[in-house]
């Protein structure tokens, strides 16, 4: 096993990579990566908190309509995703401490694969979430149907719904891509205690991920379940 | 598993310094199991009928599992200042967008304008 380790990290002799010639040391070049990280997650919150401030304005203006919308998604299949969204986190931020504290590559890709089986899983469930709604006429076009009141404010819900849910989808899709290449690179012994930053900035985009979906659960799920 | 990442290097090649602080192993799983209860807590008090405070519970709820995400999970409370700072001003400006909108919202009508309702 230990020969066969051997030859998945050919390039773990050439490590650590250098400090970049802009930086003092190797602390330094590691904290100007989160805060560039950071950086892009800033745009990111302001980016779906436009979606979220349209959530805020019609749900305050048509709450009945948003209330009976929202009843009709499956909560089973909600409440299991977002416990399986956060076992991703889980194995992601295990992922990064693995990297910290040894250069064992084989578990490091581990913990990736977990986090993309999670999160492959999320979006399997996902897709069921959808097709349930578009064979009930629920997806906003011309082929909407609703049988009780206020047919357009619940047109408006789901939306909203397609939207917020299918970006954050698309973050998903995006990161189980930005995951294959880190698995990939950790398997190649590219990580251990010296040099992590990409095991890490992704860990900060999957649980940024994360807490944009712990937000859509109670907002699109939860909005009037108690009548 | 070890909080001081000094010691977790000690068999890595001369010049492998690490960087970074390590969060130790239990409250990772501390931070997971918690927000699981929560996510069953937020999924069950929905069903009672609190009025207008359901919308509060659930928005708490979220905002701790989000808390204990950015803390723990993204390493905020062991990032530097610079960094708290930027998320800071992230949560600010999304806090001004809705509550400057919501304003515009809300006091439409209070003094009966024309062509208003």
């Amino acid at each position: 096993m230990s020969d066969h380790a051997t030859a998945l990290a050919p390039r773990a002799e050439k490590l650590p990579p250098p400090t970049a010639h802009q930086f003092d040391d190797a602390i330094q070049q590691h904290d100007a990566s989160g805060l560039g990280m950071w950086v892009f997650l800033v745009t990111e919150i302001l980016f779906f908190g436009g979606l979220f401030t349209i959530y805020t304005v019609y749900r305050s203006l048509y709450p009945h309509a948003f209330g009976h919308a929202s009843s009709t998604l499956d909560l089973t299949l909600g409440t299991t995703n977002t416990a399986v969204l956060i076992g991703s986190s889980l194995t992601m931020a295990l992922a990064v401490h693995t990297a910290q504290v040894s250069r064992n590559g084989r578990l490091i890709a581990l913990f990736l694969c977990a986090t993309m089986l999670l999160g492959g899983v999320f979006l399997g469930i996902k897709a069921v979430e959808y097709a349930q709604k578009f064979h009930e006429h629920h997806v906003p076009g011309p082929y909407f149907h609703w049988e009780g009141g206020d047919p357009q404010h619940v047109e408006l819900y789901f939306s909203l719904y397609f939207v917020m849910t299918g970006l954050h989808a698309l973050h998903m899709v995006i990161g189980e891509g930005v995951l294959t290449v880190l698995a990939i690179m950790a398997l190649r012994g590219r990580f251990g205690p010296s040099y992590f930053t990409p095991v890490e900035l992704t860990g900060l985009y999957w649980h940024f991920v994360d807490i944009i979906w712990i937000f859509l659960f109670p907002l699109l799920y939860l909005v009037e379940r108690h009548s | 598993m070890t909080t001081h990442p000094g010691t977790a290097a000690h068999d890595m090649p001369h010049g492998d310094e690490a960087v970074g602080h390590v969060v130790p192993l239990p409250i990772y799983f501390a931070v997971f199991v918690t927000l699981l209860v929560f996510t069953g807590v937020t999924a069950t008090v929905a069903f009672a009928d609190l009025g207008r405070f359901n919308i509060f519970v659930a928005l708490t709820i979220a905002v701790i599992k989000a808390s204990l995400v950015l803390l723990y999970f993204m390493h905020l409370r062991y990032s530097s200042r610079l960094t708290l700072l930027f998320v800071g001003i992230a949560f600010f400006w999304l806090g001004t967008m809705i509550a400057l909108t919501m304003s515009d919202v809300v006091s439409r009508g209070w003094f009966g304008a024309a062509g208003l309702g």
